[in-house]
Formats: C-alpha cells, structure tokens, sequence
C-alpha cells in the first residue's frame, strides 16, 4: 500500500510539474518560443509520426544500435574468454579495457568521420566502441567466477576442455555476460543517437537536430520526449531480461 | 645495481604492454607512410606530435583550454551540488525516494546531448549552453551515487545521532556527510567525467572558444595532425582528473577504513 502511494506521488509530481509549465506558458511567464506548452507538445505527435517519419527513425537507430551490440559481442566476448583464459593477457590488458570503458570514447568522432566519412558507418563504429569494454570486463568476471564444483563435476565426467567451457562455463556465466551485453546496449544507444544529433545523420538523433534547425519546436520536443520513452524501455527491458536470465 | 632493479620492475605483463604499444605505433606509422590509407585521416605519429608542440607553445590554446576548464568547473559544481542535495533528499526520505528515485534511474541513461537545442533555447549559444549541459550530464550519477549511499550509512551511527538528540542540520552536518565522503567522492568523479563529456560535445557542436571548438577548427579546415592533438590533451585531462580524484578516494577516512 505504502509502495503504491509512493508511486502515486511520483506520477502525481510529474504531472504537476508539467501543469505548472502549461501554466507558466498559458500565463505568459515562459515564452512558447523557449519552451512550447505540453499540450502543443501532445499535439504535435501525429504530425511526428505522419510527416517526419519518426517511426522510420526508431528502426534505423534500432537497427545501428544492435549492429553495433552485435560487432561488440562478437569481439567482445571472445576477448573476455581470452582474459580469462590466460592470465598474463588479463594482467597486461584488463586495466586497458576498464580505461578504455572509463575514457569518454565519443569526443572521438571526428577521428571517426574522417575514417569512415558522413555515414552509418562512423556510427556503427562508435556504439562498437562504446559497447565492447564492458561486454569484455563482464564475460571475464562471469567466467572467473564460475563456481568450482561445478568445474570438479565437468573433471569428474572427464568433459574435454571446449566440452567444459561450452557445457558448464557458458551457462554459468551466461546472466553476468547478459548484464555486459545490457550495458553495451544502453551504452550503444547513447553513443548512436548522440553521433546521430551531432553528424545530423541517420535516425532519431538527426530527426532531433534537424526539426531543431527547422525551429519546428512542439515537434521536436515530441520527438526528444521520444528518445527518452525510448531509452526507459531499453532500460526496463533489459533489466527484466536480466532478472529472467539470473533466475534461469 | 641498476639492471637488476630493472628486471625486477619489468613483469612479464609491463614487457607485454611495452610490445603492444610498440606494434601499435609501427602499425600506425606503416599505415601511414605506406600509402595505403589515406594520409588525412591516419597522418605520422611526426605529424601529431609537431602538431602538439606547436599547440602547446601557441597562446590561444591557453586561453581555449581556461575557457573548457572554466566550463567544466561550473558544470561539476552546478550539477555535483545539485545532485548533492537531490541524494540526500531522496536517500533520507524513503517516501520520497520511492517515489523519484525511478525517475532518476530511468532518465539517467538517456543520451543528454538531444537536449542541447533545448537548452540553447532557455540559456542561449554562449558558454551557458556547455555548463547546464555538463551540469545536465553530472547531476545523476552524484544524485543516484548519494541517495543509494544514504541508504548504506552504518544505522549504528544514526542511532548515536538520534540518542543525542541531534537536530536534523547536526545529523546531516556530523553523521551523514563524514559517512558519506567516499561516496561523494565517487559521485564527483562519475560526475566531472560526464560533466567534461557534456561540455566539450556542446563545444564541438556550436561554440566559439574552447577546446571543442580547437578540435572541430581544425577538423574543418582538415588539419588531422592538430584534430590529434587536441583529442589528446583532451584524454589526458580526462585520465589526470580521474587519477587525482580516485586517489583522493583511497585517502579519505573511510577509503583507508575499507583498505
């Protein structure tokens, strides 16, 4: 019941919160050319979805976003198996990994673009970035702290190395290289719409910058709202599918 | 005397990062001198460091690194302080932390940049612009670094608080903020990251000071070799900042405590 009220008061505060932005609006005390009132915002969205294609956008951003997931696990866990798997490598190149994790990686793009040039490209390349540290540092841990009697069983069944890394490691590991795998997503996406908005190219990101340079403003806070909607589901999602993957 | 001093400093790992960086630099300058690759945009590791030099020895680079400084130091204070106080608001208040705490969770994922075109609206082009987004940038990781430290202060010292009848200032004054230095610590050095992120991306947006803008200057003009160097200084700010603060980390009370 507590938990309930609680939950009512937030959503009771964002609601209040954006009445008193209407308000201050509608009351003349906040320019509409600053900040358009949240019911012209409302408004907007069928002229998002109809005439600028946010729909469109969303997919392509989804679609850079797990590309660039994808390139990342598939060097990135082989990686971490490797620091794992020797321990001078893990000695020589973990503290590198974490400072690469650490460092921020997306002031990088225009080293990017003038490799890959104004294109998909330099995007892709960027969420690959950003997203391989952390699937890297988090396969390690998860093998590393694979439970010892469940190697002694693989041994005692005389399982052939690759038998044991497929068979007992993998699974044993699988919910902590899940948590890497949902904080490169989350780390992608960020990099992918932020490239998008700063190169003004591809999805959501450029749809932003470009109504921005239209001074379409009901539409492009429409659209920045979207990009947070969206990034709370990446969040929600993949925090539930962590939780499955652990209980599993 | 000295060789042996050597032998034992050169682990079999510190040869190994050694040999890394070796392959990577004549990688690079093989790359570079080959021909194969474009010279633009993987120019002699010569080139770099001449243009380092001559950035370094030039004025106007003094003045655009104050202006990312200055910037910077008003983003972390703006958005540490303010994270500071909405921590410890929703880390004391349970109700209250129930209630928002979600809200920081969610939103702080969100790529900060879409919100520049906002607040150039509400603050302008100028420098404003980079401090409240770098102020944006550092206010959740010290907001969410606080309100879970809250949570995790030792409840024996609160009830020495409550059993000398502390007002609510002296709780916060003598029993929070002594328990919760590490933390903020960490809170402040999530958050200069993220602030120094937030201010050189609105720089590399729009502006024209800094050292962002140093950095799209000379992409712009196709100047490759200063583009490097200015992304280096960048990083080893960034390295030094960290490096400073986590070893202000390990030497707080509480860091020596854990150690």
């Amino acid at each position: 019941m507590q938990r309930f009220g609680s939950r009512l008061t937030g959503a009771l505060g964002i609601a209040l919160a954006l009445a008193i932005w209407q308000g201050l609006v509608d009351g003349g005390l906040l320019s509409p050319f600053a900040a358009p009132p949240p019911s012209t915002i409302v408004a907007s969205v069928p002229s998002l979805i109809v005439e600028e294609g946010v729909l469109a956008a969303c997919l392509q951003t989804f679609g850079e976003t797990f590309a660039a997931v994808a390139l990342a696990a598939v060097a990135g866990i082989p990686l971490g198996w490797w620091l794992h798997h020797s321990r001078r490598a893990a000695l020589a190149y973990e503290s590198w990994v974490a400072a690469i994790a650490a460092a921020p990686l997306v002031l990088l793009y225009p080293l990017f673009l003038v490799m890959f040039g104004r294109s998909a490209g330099t995007i892709v390349a960027m969420g690959t970035v950003a997203a391989l540290p952390p699937i890297a540092l988090k396969t390690k841990e998860g093998l590393d702290g694979t439970r010892r009697a469940l190697l002694d069983v693989g041994r005692s069944l005389r399982l052939t190395p690759r038998q044991q890394f497929i068979k007992i490691m993998l699974p044993a590991a699988a919910p902590v290289i899940g948590n890497g795998l949902r904080l490169g997503l989350i780390f992608a996406l960020i990099n992918v719409v932020g490239i998008e908005f700063l190169i003004n190219f591809g999805g959501l990101g450029a749809l932003i910058a470009t109504l921005g340079e239209r001074f379409e403003l009901p539409t492009m806070f429409a659209a920045i709202g979207c990009v947070v909607l969206i990034s709370v589901g990446f969040f929600v999602l993949t925090e539930r599918l962590e939780r499955w993957l652990r209980r599993g | 005397m000295v060789a042996p001093r050597l032998t034992r400093r050169l682990t079999p790992a510190l040869a190994l990062q050694i040999a890394t960086l070796l392959c990577l630099w004549a990688l690079w300058e093989g790359a570079a001198q080959s021909g194969l690759v474009w010279r633009g945009a993987v120019p002699s590791s010569v080139a770099v460091l001449r243009a380092l030099g001559a950035m370094l020895a030039s004025r106007a680079f003094y003045r655009d690194l104050g202006v990312t400084l200055g910037e910077v130091a008003a983003a972390v204070a703006i958005g540490g302080a303010s994270g500071l106080v909405a921590g410890l608001v929703l880390g004391i208040n349970r109700f209250l932390g129930r209630a928002f705490e979600p809200y920081l969770h969610y939103l702080a994922p969100t790529p900060k940049i879409v919100f520049l075109p906002v607040i150039m609206l509400l603050v302008g082009v100028g420098a404003g612009s980079k401090v409240a987004l770098g102020a944006l940038s550092g206010f959740f990781p010290m907001a969410l670094s606080v309100a879970v430290g809250v949570r995790e202060v030792n409840p024996v010292l609160l009830r020495v608080g409550r059993s000398f009848n502390l007002g609510p200032a002296q709780m916060l004054g003598k029993i929070y903020l002594p328990a919760l230095t590490p933390t903020i610590i960490v809170g402040l050095r999530l958050s200069l990251g993220l602030a120094l992120v937030g201010c050189l991306l609105a720089e590399l947006n729009l502006s024209n000071a800094g050292l962002g803008f140093l950095a799209m200057q000379a992409y712009n003009q196709l100047d490759i070799p200063t583009t490097y160097a200015v992304l280096l200084v960048i990083f080893a700010l960034a390295a030094l900042a960290n490096a400073v603060l986590g070893r202000l980390a390990h030497r707080s009370p509480a860091g020596r405590v854990r150690r």
